[in-house]
């Protein structure tokens, strides 16, 4: 399988990246050269394998449902590149 | 006399008698960092006034009589993906540089509680991705034994810091041995805990299932006794173990008598520098005259371990990296746009090289019609990897091979090309893979470069790791050894 400048591109949009047309070129090589590199598993027999999605054997658990003390406005805000408010400004969502 | 000769608990002793103050312990720290930091590069933040504050009031604590903690006085560096409430935490990264926490790390508070002095936040590649610190954004650290070389990533500001005498000891974080890698190369010990054992509730997450924050020290001792401090179950880290912590400095005997060591042949195989062979085999000559046995044995699925953790490791780093978007902290690219616009342009402007291209690879094994052959696949093998461990962990103690297939190589020579960086963590991947804890020791040198034994354990068996670091440590003196700077 080889991935393509328009499969990177692709990629970019999905993950929110904008890159450079030098970018662009360089992670296809450097894709392709690793997930080349990668498909030494697809040659593995794993018929039959659990996946470990994580080491420990953990398993959801509640807490109690008790009222506690929460970030003050002020602390939530703190690094917000711009607020407005109270509320982090976003540019418009609709027109 | 320099401070930085005595372990922790000589420190300890000499405060406890008054024959050194904690201000003048942090002044020696303060005075060193002036004077090899500007070569060294290590720190990104210096806590000067606070650090003179704290050391003042524990002075005063001292002198009070009050109760003192684990690690009363102790400089130490933090990592700076560790989140530390009011010091700036950056990740080495252009999207953090004016980042201000407003809550500590739960490693950071087990730090002020043992009575640590916190110096400042510590270099490292931005995000935790690399395997030399040349990826951080406010430039790469270098090794204090030879300033051309890398210290090793991605904790190498944390690992050069403690080789150059800056800090007493620091804390790092190791996702594919990005702690122990940068102790070999700097000659120090590092310890990465069994996935759990510390909390990661305020460290910066890379790849959630295999990160885990570990000291960076001098001794096998001191090592103990900051593990000591920041281990145990902590309700705000999900993933954190609720096990009992042992007494990690009473397993320090120096008894080894007995032990039984495999090595992996894969681990001294094709692709491990022969220097660094030939160093491992002697410091297992050492292990065995102290009573310990070893044996060859086969880890076979260790080829796959490089292949499988990119794939998991930059899945996960797509996913949580996507909440640096803009909107409520880190930089702001706004040029007029919509909100979509803002999160690229952000995100483009703020993410260095290695962090646009792990999230690219990880988005791409997540994306429809890959998830199965790449993501799923590779948490398969993981389950292979593991159970190599588990098997060989019926027979033995320990698993003992070298830290890093080289010595620590020159700056700029492997930067275009990921795929060989990505292959020097081929030794230390499958402990993070399997969860396992493993330490890296000074072992001896290589052309004056320092190389590091790994000594792999059970899971949540710290003790034994440690126990066996320290046994060798005793009849050695390569951790002594330090460079001219």
């Amino acid at each position: 399988m080889s991935i393509t400048v328009k499969d990177v591109q692709h990629v970019a949009r999905l993950a929110r990246l904008h890159l450079s047309p030098e970018e662009e070129a360089m992670f296809t090589e450097q894709m392709n050269s690793i997930l080349q590199y990668a498909e030494k598993l697809s040659g593995l027999d794993t018929e039959g394998v659990q996946p470990t999605t994580h080491v420990l054997h953990v398993s959801n658990v509640m807490r109690e449902d008790v009222v506690k003390e929460s970030l003050s406005l002020e602390e939530a805000l703190l690094n917000a590149p711009e607020e407005e408010d109270g509320q982090f400004k976003v540019p418009a969502v609709l027109e | 006399m320099s401070l930085f000769q005595y372990r922790l608990s000589e420190l300890h002793n000499m405060l406890h008698s008054a024959q050194v103050s904690v201000s003048e312990l942090t002044e020696e720290s303060l005075s060193a960092i002036a004077r090899v930091d500007g070569d060294v590069h290590a720190f990104l933040t210096l806590n000067e006034e606070g650090a003179r504050a704290a050391a003042r009031e524990l002075d005063d604590k001292l002198a009070s009589g009050a109760s003192r903690g684990l690690l009363f006085g102790m400089p130490a560096g933090i990592k700076d993906n560790i989140v530390t409430k009011g010091l700036r935490t950056t990740c080495a990264s252009r999207f953090l540089d004016n980042y201000q926490p407003i809550y500590d790390a739960t490693v950071a508070a087990k730090l002020r509680q043992a009575d640590a002095v916190t110096i400042g936040k510590l270099n490292m590649d931005e995000f935790a991705m690399g395997g030399s610190n040349e990826n951080s954004a406010y430039g790469a650290v270098r090794n204090p034994w030879d300033l051309e070389r890398v210290p090793g990533g991605s904790s190498g500001g944390s690992a050069a810091a403690v080789a150059a005498g800056e800090v007493f000891f620091a804390l790092g974080s190791d996702t594919g041995g990005s702690i122990r890698q940068p102790a070999s190369y700097c000659g120090v010990v590092g310890l990465k805990p069994t996935y759990g054992l510390v909390s990661r509730y305020g460290l910066v997450a890379f790849a959630s299932s295999l990160d885990q924050i570990g000291p960076l020290t001098r001794t096998v001792e001191d090592s103990a006794y900051v593990l000591q401090a920041i281990a145990g179950y902590d309700a705000q880290d999900s993933t954190s173990a609720k096990v009992d912590i042992p007494d990690y400095l009473s397993a320090l005997t120096g008894d080894i008598k007995g032990l039984r060591i495999a090595v992996p042949k894969e681990y001294l195989g094709e692709g491990v520098d022969a220097s660094v062979r030939e160093t491992v085999l002697s410091a297992l000559k050492v292990l065995e005259e102290l009573g310990a046995v070893w044996e060859e044995v086969s880890l076979p699925h260790t080829e796959y371990a490089v292949a499988t953790y990119y794939l998991l490791a930059s899945s996960e780093a797509s996913s949580n990296l996507a909440r640096f978007d803009g909107v409520r902290y880190g930089v702001r690219v706004d040029e007029g746009g919509n909100l979509l616009d803002l999160y690229h342009n952000s995100r483009s402007h703020g993410f260095g090289l290695e962090v646009k291209r792990r999230i690219m690879l990880g988005t791409y094994a997540l994306s429809s019609g890959y998830y199965d052959a790449y993501y799923l696949k590779a948490q398969k093998v993981r389950t292979l990897i593991k159970q190599d461990f588990d098997e060989v962990f019926k027979k033995y103690d320990v698993v003992i091979g070298p830290t890093a297939p080289t010595t620590a190589f020159k700056l700029g020579s492997q930067t275009e090309d990921p795929l060989t960086m990505y292959l020097n963590d081929i030794l230390t991947i499958p402990v993070n893979l399997a969860g396992i804890p493993a330490v890296s020791i000074p072992c001896g040198f290589a052309e004056g470069l320092p190389v590091g034994l790994q000594i792999i354990g059970k899971e949540f068996d710290e003790s034994t790791v440690l126990r066996v670091a320290h046994a060798y440590e005793q009849h050695t003196d390569y951790h002594k050894q330090r460079p001219q700077l």
